[in-house]
């Protein structure tokens, strides 16, 4: 007898697909959210299952439709791709619990159906992403991830009509990030004749002098650095992330541009091998400088928008400099630090949004002017920012300390001179964080409030999912067994079996 | 009464359960108090008795959380930080009576925040005097840094804004820019960052990395206030007195020169120092702020601001008994922590209890006060010459030990330098003791009388003192400043296993 748990390889992305459909159907303001954020909590479970038999008993593959690698498409959890799913799925329910409430502010009520069939299929598309060990299909499910991602970002026209214009750009850009994946694998598959990861993996090492292999590898890795925002790339995130609904921001802060992240490491850890990639195609020196640049500069710019979600939007982009940092080291432990670092963001960026996505609840705007003195008209949540705010600083017992201390070790582990410039820079751009939420701490707390405004806290359906995400991530940076353990079994497994 | 290991994990807990106590009773102002107080009379209580088990030699250790899978959030008491957690917590309690004067006679808002903010930086200070390697260390001084934040800007106002900006800038910055690095840098040369007697990093870094290394550590540790990173300090004098007294005269400065002393002892371990000859600039600049901060010292006329000075250079006691990387003056540097808090404190309590008599802070301005104020200005001076280092007050054993020190290193000039500290002590202390009580108040003038027929200034009717609740308490600190002069022996012995290899 076939038992279910058995399928829960497919069930894991297909009971959102499948799910998309029947919620555009649905009318009014309970249905589409209650579907969604049940479908979504099943993932969740799903996933976690998957990871803990992954841990107990190794990789899972599974055929789909019954048709055997490589003329099938193989679906496989590793322990890196179980990590992605239980994060990915994870943050997708947390954020859906504070949906309810925040959504109907942003979106007319007759589309919550279309907007909630758009959210699952864009958690669709990244849980396919994670498990799929198929090249061409890591293309379909990015194409489902990133089309609902431009009608969900579109969908924050009510608030500010510029939406429409960062939906337009981040279409352009995210297409033409994905043409250049699809090339790769193009070329890929010209030379292996195959499109299954594992597959290609092997075939590899006879052709990975060849000219068209060179050409394909600069494509999906130039394609991949799109979609991740990878300074100088980057130009749509921070347009996206403001003028979204807010829900939308918290969830795709958290997953979006961290499932770029993972195809980065798949490609360049087993795909094309830590060898190839660093000693052959001499990555490092490619991606290391984009990455040191892009937190420096990122963190800087942070510190002068007026809006406090851009302000935000621009910090992840220097986060996730911080995390190809850690790839580009080329060694288990920047692997280990960037995996860390994965999830210690997504769960700090998420809280923070979050609680901004309750200032946005009560005082209708998310710029600094509006939100003065908000410290004193919404003394939890801004709390719960501030704390937030420290983990993004890296202030220890935040998990961004956690994040920190891994990545120095390996940068230090290096040694050269080059290595202490590099420690120094980590540190400058710590302290411009530093300066970018104390600029909002101190408008939050020593701007007198506008006049005729009284305390008034975010309803609790808003603040208890906003706090969840603020403890957790200190519970993350306390008890840190979980996200460092499993980095650090994804680090050594994926360096081992390359 | 219990395992010393839970006194240990104790000491962290009843300062923050009192925090959650304070938040609880916010409503009721009388049973807020209460709550303080009694939460502070415990934790000395605890603390104290962990005193005779570590006096016998033992050193408890707790692991409160497995930080990293490397490494923990771990407790162990020794020595130095024993003395350290007693200083600051016996004078937790005298602190928390003078902030009920204070705060009340001054009509402060946003007490109940000010008491909770308070109780958990003392739960830090717990954590930096109990700490058993550099992270937990680290951990608990940035858990100092922001609970003293809101106690920095409890004004709100534009100034208080100002200073809080310094003040976190110049800790956070050092603590994140230089201290982690430094620290997570000892991790990869020694492989760990517990303290451990003998030092951990010989035969692990050569004569220039150890340089390098001090000089992170030494201005990472931004609170030891070494010149140039010293401003944070006179920033921090925005907040109301009770926190200039007890955190930046106490807890935060001597969690910095704490942190200081046991990275020296710990860390580099005091014969490999001496060995590289890696300390030697240190010297030079704990030398050079000594003085310099006296001589900044004499142009205040704020009063706290004077004293905020003053405490940069008694500070730099401390790590110039560090930096000298002899037992004698890093004897003398640990003695200091312990002598300086009882002084200063003293000092701060008057300037708060003037402040709430008569509304004055500039120095100028208190002339004849002490025909006014009697016991706060006796108290001052006993204060002030303790801090100067007069037998037989506590202060004389700290400048006692180093000058020994600074003599068993063949250091002359050091010796100078000492000297000259002193004299400058003298020269922005006393006078504030002098014109209170012989200079007329302001705005009078005693009549000239003829030699031979003078009269006492002093009539009970101009006494006009502050609160009891903010006089008692120098007075109480002054008594012991006294009284310390006995006790140097036993501190010593206290002291003396971490000086002997």
């Amino acid at each position: 007898m076939i038992s279910l748990s058995s399928q829960f390889p497919i069930l894991v992305a297909l009971a959102p697909l499948m799910a998309a459909p029947f919620c555009a159907l649905f009318r009014g303001n309970t249905l589409p959210w209650a579907m969604t954020t049940i479908i979504s909590a099943f993932s969740f479970y799903v996933s976690l299952s998957l990871l803990f038999s992954v841990v107990a008993s190794g990789p899972i593959s599974y055929e789909l439709g019954g048709w055997a690698p490589p003329w099938g498409i193989e679906y496989v959890v590793d322990p890196l791709s179980g990590f992605m799913l239980v994060l990915i799925s994870g943050i997708s329910t947390g954020v859906l619990l504070f949906a309810r409430d925040s959504i109907t502010k942003e979106v007319p009520a007759h589309q919550l159906g279309l907007f909630f069939a758009a959210y699952l299929l864009s958690l669709t598309g990244m849980l396919g992403i994670c498990i799929t060990g198929d090249a061409f299909n890591i293309f379909v499910f990015l194409e489902i991830m990133s089309l609902s991602s431009y009608a969900l970002i579109a969908m924050g026209e009510r608030t500010d009509r510029r939406a429409l214009t960062a939906a337009f750009q981040y279409l352009i850009i995210g297409t033409v990030g994905a043409t250049f994946y699809l090339t790769g694998v193009g070329l890929i598959y010209m030379m292996t004749g195959t499109l299954n990861i594992a597959d290609i993996a092997s075939r590899f090492p006879e052709i990975e002098g060849t000219r068209p292999i060179l050409a394909g590898v600069g494509f999906i890795i130039v394609g991949i650095c799109i979609k991740l925002a990878l300074f100088p790339m980057h130009v749509w995130l921070p347009n996206s992330y403001t003028y979204a609904p807010n829900i939308i921001t918290a969830f795709f802060a958290g997953t979006a541009t961290k499932v770029s992240v993972y195809l980065l490491i798949r490609f360049i850890f087993t795909v094309f091998g830590p060898n190839y990639s660093f000693a052959g195609l001499g990555l490092t020196d490619v991606l290391m400088p984009l990455a040191i640049l892009g937190f420096l500069s990122m963190s800087a710019v942070a510190i002068f928008q007026t809006n406090l979600k851009r302000l935000l939007a621009y910090s992840s982009v220097a986060q996730l400099g911080y995390m190809v940092l850690g790839i580009a080291l080329a060694s288990e432990a920047g692997l280990t630090a960037s995996v860390v670092h994965i999830f210690n963001h997504a769960v700090v960026k998420t809280g923070l949004f979050l609680s901004v996505g309750c200032m946005f609840y009560v005082v209708g705007s998310t710029y600094l002017k509006d939100l003065q003195g908000v410290g004193r008209r919404m003394p939890l949540t801004t709390f719960g920012f501030a704390l937030g705010g420290l983990g993004l600083i890296g202030v220890p017992l935040t998990p961004g300390f956690i994040s920190k201390w891994y990545l120095v070790v390996a940068v230090l582990e290096k040694g050269s001179y080059f290595g202490y410039a590099l420690v120094a820079a980590l540190m400058v751009s710590s302290l411009l964080a530093v300066i970018y939420i104390w600029r909002v701490v101190e408008v939050a707390y020593f701007r007198p409030p506008p006049e005729g405004t009284e305390t008034q806290e975010a309803p609790l359906s808003l603040l208890i999912p906003t706090w969840i995400f603020i403890l957790g991530s200190f519970y993350f940076g306390i008890e840190t067994s979980f996200n460092v353990g499993f980095a650090k079994t994804i680090a050594s497994f994926l360096m081992g079996g390359a | 009464m219990f395992a010393l290991e839970t006194h240990v994990i104790l000491a962290l807990i009843i300062p923050l359960l009192g925090a959650v106590g304070i938040a609880i009773a916010s409503a009721a102002p009388n049973i807020r108090e209460t709550v303080t107080l009694v939460t502070s009379v415990l934790l000395c209580l605890n603390v104290f008795s962990i005193l005779p088990g570590v006096m016998n030699g033992v050193e408890p250790v707790v692991v409160l959380v497995q930080l990293m899978p490397e490494i923990g959030l771990t407790l162990k008491v020794e020595p130095l930080g024993m003395t350290f957690a007693a200083v600051a917590s016996s004078l937790w309690i005298i602190n928390s009576i003078y902030s009920i004067g204070y705060m009340r006679g001054n009509n402060e808002p946003r007490q109940t925040g000010f008491y909770v903010c308070f109780a958990i930086a003392i739960a830090a200070t717990m954590g930096v005097a109990f700490s058993a390697n550099l992270l937990t260390l680290f951990v608990f001084y940035e858990v100092l840094t922001l609970s003293t934040y809101p106690l920095v800007t409890h004004k709100k106002n534009a100034e208080a804004l100002k200073g809080g900006r310094i003040y976190l800038g110049i800790l956070i910055g050092t603590s994140i820019g230089l201290f982690l690095p430094a620290i997570i840098w000892t991790w990869t040369l020694a492989g760990t960052v517990d303290f451990v007697k003998g030092g951990i990093l010989d035969g692990h870094a050569s004569a220039g990395v150890t340089g390098v290394l001090l000089f992170l550590f030494m201005y990472g540790i931004g609170k030891a206030a070494l010149m140039p990173i010293h401003r944070w300090l006179p920033a921090a004098m925005v907040a109301p007195t009770p926190v200039s007294a007890l955190l930046h005269a106490v807890a935060v400065v001597k969690a910095g020169v704490f942190a200081v002393l046991k990275v020296v002892i710990y860390i580099f371990g005091i014969d490999f120092l001496s060995q590289t000859g890696a300390s030697e600039w240190l010297t030079w600049v704990a030398a050079y702020t000594l003085i310099a901060a006296s001589v900044v010292a004499l142009t205040k006329d704020n009063l706290k601001a004077r004293l905020a000075y003053s405490t940069i250079s008694q500070l730099a006691y401390v790590v110039l008994g560090a930096s000298m990387a002899t037992s004698m003056a890093v004897a003398g540097g640990a003695l200091q922590i312990v002598m300086h808090a009882f002084g200063k404190i003293t000092l701060f309590f008057c300037a708060g209890a003037i402040y709430t008599a008569v509304h004055k802070t500039e120095i100028s301005d208190m002339r004849g006060l002490g025909r006014q104020m009697p016991l706060t200005f006796i108290a001052f001076l006993i204060g002030a010459l303790s801090i100067i280092g007069l037998p037989p007050l506590g202060g004389s054993w700290s400048k006692f030990y180093l000058m020994l020190g600074a003599a068993e290193a063949d250091e002359i000039y050091l010796m100078i330098v000492l000297l000259v500290s002193s004299l400058l002590n003298i020269a922005y202390l006393l006078p504030i003791v002098a014109r209170g009580f012989f200079y007329p108040p302001l705005g009078q003038s005693d009549e000239p009388t003829p030699v031979g027929y003078e009269k006492s200034d002093f009539s009970w009717r101009n006494i006009q003192e502050a609160p009891l609740f903010c006089v008692l308490p120098p007075v109480l600190t002054a008594i012991t400043c006294v009284i310390l002069f006995f006790l140097a022996d036993p501190i010593m012995r206290l002291i003396e296993p971490i000086l002997t290899p």
